[in-house]
């Protein structure tokens, strides 16, 4: 591909009033035998340093392909991106050669995914793989990286890391092979995190404390993590906003707090209602109808509709846009204000 | 790593008993009278008939009978001898000398060519160079050992000589030391090329899908160090298996390529033992294949582990 302007790498430094990363009506395609599939349908979110975004949806919503799409890890082809923005210091990656991407890829926006076991190569030792970090991108001497393995080890308190650096992935429990993903991320200090469904395949328990980890290097380093979710409950203590996907497109943008308190669209008060409840014990459990939308062949107008409760005649016809509700919160509903009130007939 | 080595050693043990007591029993089922056999068309005397029976121990039950021959292998590396009393392990020594010859240099271009092709069309996966590999390979599977053999030996061998007065590939015999492996040892490699060729592709193209791969991208790394170190060495595995397990292949299945270009290895010699009914020999060389067979397997599984270091703990 030709590149018409000079490239520029992202500055560091300071910010003005452009946010860390800015993601601007994003639009992925994949464009299959089987007919285009649209994954992502102008996705809009920002993040600041220090600030946690969550991204809620189940799964086929969009979520992980926008955060691939961030990162530079879609297969193209099949994956276009036939529109929008992904500004990281105000500098649009898209329109970024290869080689300028692969120098902000992992080492100033960095990933971690959500099953660790199948996420780690397994032929390599665990040590290896982080120091591979220093080595490559920092031309580290293979000793000198190893030491940097074992310190980041430490700071992601694995237990008894200098005698566990030669150790293959597949000799770690789930959650410490999750620490180790989490330290190979953060091994050169990047501004943006994104966490794929980070705690999806752990016990409960040790969930807690993968969100308890992230949520400290964060304040340690003050980076901007994306949270990927389809887990309510991960999300409410650590993340400072929540952007709902639904179909490929954010249905629901809000601070954390209002949004369990007043969901302002339906599927986001479904999603709350599915949440089993120790003081409902007995009742049946709420589960939203239907199925989620056909990427193949997405439903007319709003793509909510078949399964929505507050549904008319206008939701088959016109999607909503995303809308201002106040300052800080918008929703992509035509009839937000009653589900606000929490009426419909 | 030791400790696995040593057990797979031990696990070795009743695989050899095993095989070479099942070979051993179907040469002694086999119908006809070894000692009638010895005499061909004579008429023998009866009382020299009973001589050799007791010398050979031939009124033994079969499990008897194993167990001098077994021994024998063991103790004294006695294979036993021919009918023209030559002892069957020196008779065999320069044969599977040949036959070794020409399976490692098939091996070696199965090895470079196949594993080449795979990787090469993988990465260029549903493009024109992977359609025209896999089409080759389909061709080079389907077609036998025999048509190959014979039209490799008049274009390369015949024809190019003639053509250029240099004799660069020899048809027959093993007179021109590494040179005359070369196209034998090419049309033995053949279908196992074709499907070395396709195992490798389908490897590949399996690991570059597989999640660490994603990670090793979103670490930043190049293209080129994401399937070179972390892609490669994952996508390996399945091919040492494959190779390992092929030399024994090749040299039990050299029949067809050392009688089209007058190899005197051990296929030759196997199939004129079986039709002459010299048991000794048939026995001796099976047992030989069987161990050399029982060797590359430990080979490949002790690389296995070597490659794959979730197999060393289990």
């Amino acid at each position: 591909m030709k590149k018409t302007s000079p490239e520029v790498l992202p500055a560091e430094g300071g910010l003005g009033n452009e946010p860390l990363l800015a993601v601007d009506n994003l639009h992925v395609e994949f464009r299959t035998r089987a007919g285009v599939v649209h994954a992502v349908n102008g996705v809009t979110y920002s993040l600041n340093p220090g600030e946690t975004l969550a991204v809620l949806g189940e799964s086929g919503s969009g979520k992980s392909v926008t955060a691939q799409a961030i990162m530079g890890i879609l297969d193209m082809p099949p994956a276009v991106i036939p529109k929008g923005e992904i500004r990281f210091r105000g500098t649009d990656l898209l329109k970024l050669s290869e080689d300028a991407r692969s120098q902000v890829r992992g080492q100033r926006i960095a990933m971690v995914f959500q099953d660790a076991l199948s996420s780690l190569n397994p032929v390599f030792t665990v040590g290896w793989q982080i120091s591979e970090m220093f080595r490559v991108h920092r031309g580290m001497g293979k000793k000198e990286a190893l030491t940097k393995a074992v310190e980041l080890m430490d700071r992601v308190r694995i237990p008894a890391a200098r005698q566990r650096v030669n150790d293959y992935p597949h000799q770690f429990s789930g959650g410490m092979r999750q620490r180790i993903m989490i330290a190979m991320s953060i091994a050169l200090d990047p501004e943006v995190l994104i966490a794929d469904e980070p705690t999806t395949a752990l016990d409960v328990t040790v969930q807690a404390q993968i969100m308890e980890l992230l949520a400290e290097l964060q304040r340690e380093s003050n980076m901007g993590l994306i949270l990927i979710t389809h887990d309510l409950g991960v999300v409410a203590d650590v993340a400072d906003k929540i952007a709902v996907m639904y179909g490929g497109r954010i249905v629901e943008n809000a601070p954390v707090h209002d949004i369990y308190k007043t969901p302002a669209h339906p599927y986001t008060k479904g999603l709350l209602e599915s949440i089993p409840r120790v003081d409902q014990k007995g009742q049946d459990l709420y589960a939203i109808k239907g199925m989620p939308p056909n990427l193949l062949d997405m439903p007319t107008g709003c793509a909510f509709h078949p399964r929505c409760p507050y549904r008319q005649d206008i939701c088959v016809t016109e999607a909503p846009a995303l809308s201002g509700i106040s300052g800080t919160r918008s929703s992509a509903c035509h009839y937000w204000r009653e589900v606000l009130d929490g009426t419909h007939e | 790593m030791g400790r696995y080595i040593i057990r797979r050693l031990i696990q070795a043990i009743p695989v050899l008993l095993g095989a070479t007591l099942l070979i051993f029993a179907i040469v002694f089922a086999l119908p006809g009278d070894p000692v009638a056999a010895l005499a061909g068309e004579k008429r023998t005397d009866p009382t020299i008939v009973a001589i050799l029976r007791e010398r050979y121990h031939l009124n033994d039950p079969l499990l008897l009978q194993y167990w001098y021959y077994i021994s024998g292998v063991i103790f004294r590396g006695d294979f036993g001898v021919t009918f023209a009393d030559v002892p069957v392990s020196q008779l065999m020594a320069g044969k599977f000398q040949v036959t070794l010859n020409l399976a490692l240099t098939a091996l070696v271009f199965e090895a470079i060519i196949g594993v080449g092709l795979g990787l090469w069309a993988a990465l260029r996966r549903g493009r024109a160079a992977d359609t025209m590999i896999l089409a080759s390979t389909l061709l080079l599977i389907s077609v036998p050992t025999l048509v190959t053999g014979f039209v490799l030996q008049l274009v390369l061998g015949v024809k190019v000589k003639q053509w250029t007065g240099v004799d660069i590939f020899p048809i027959a015999g093993i007179s021109n030391g590494f040179r005359s492996y070369l196209l034998p040892g090419f049309v033995l490699a053949g279908i196992s090329i074709a499907y070395l060729t396709r195992l490798t592709r389908t490897s590949l193209v399996e690991t570059l899908r597989a999640d660490y791969i994603r990670t090793a991208t979103a670490k930043g790394l190049s293209r080129r160090r994401v399937i070179g170190r972390h892609g490669l060495r994952n996508a390996l595995i399945p091919l040492v298996t494959y190779l390992g397990a092929d030399l024994g292949n090749l040299m039990g299945g050299a029949v067809i390529t050392e009688t089209i270009f007058n190899l005197p290895g051990i296929g030759n010699q196997l199939f004129q033992s079986v039709y002459l009914r010299e048991q000794p020999v048939v026995v001796g060389i099976v047992t030989v294949l069987v161990l050399i067979y029982i060797v590359a397997n430990l080979v490949v599984d002790m690389m296995y582990a070597v490659l794959d270091p979730r197999i060393r703990y289990e």
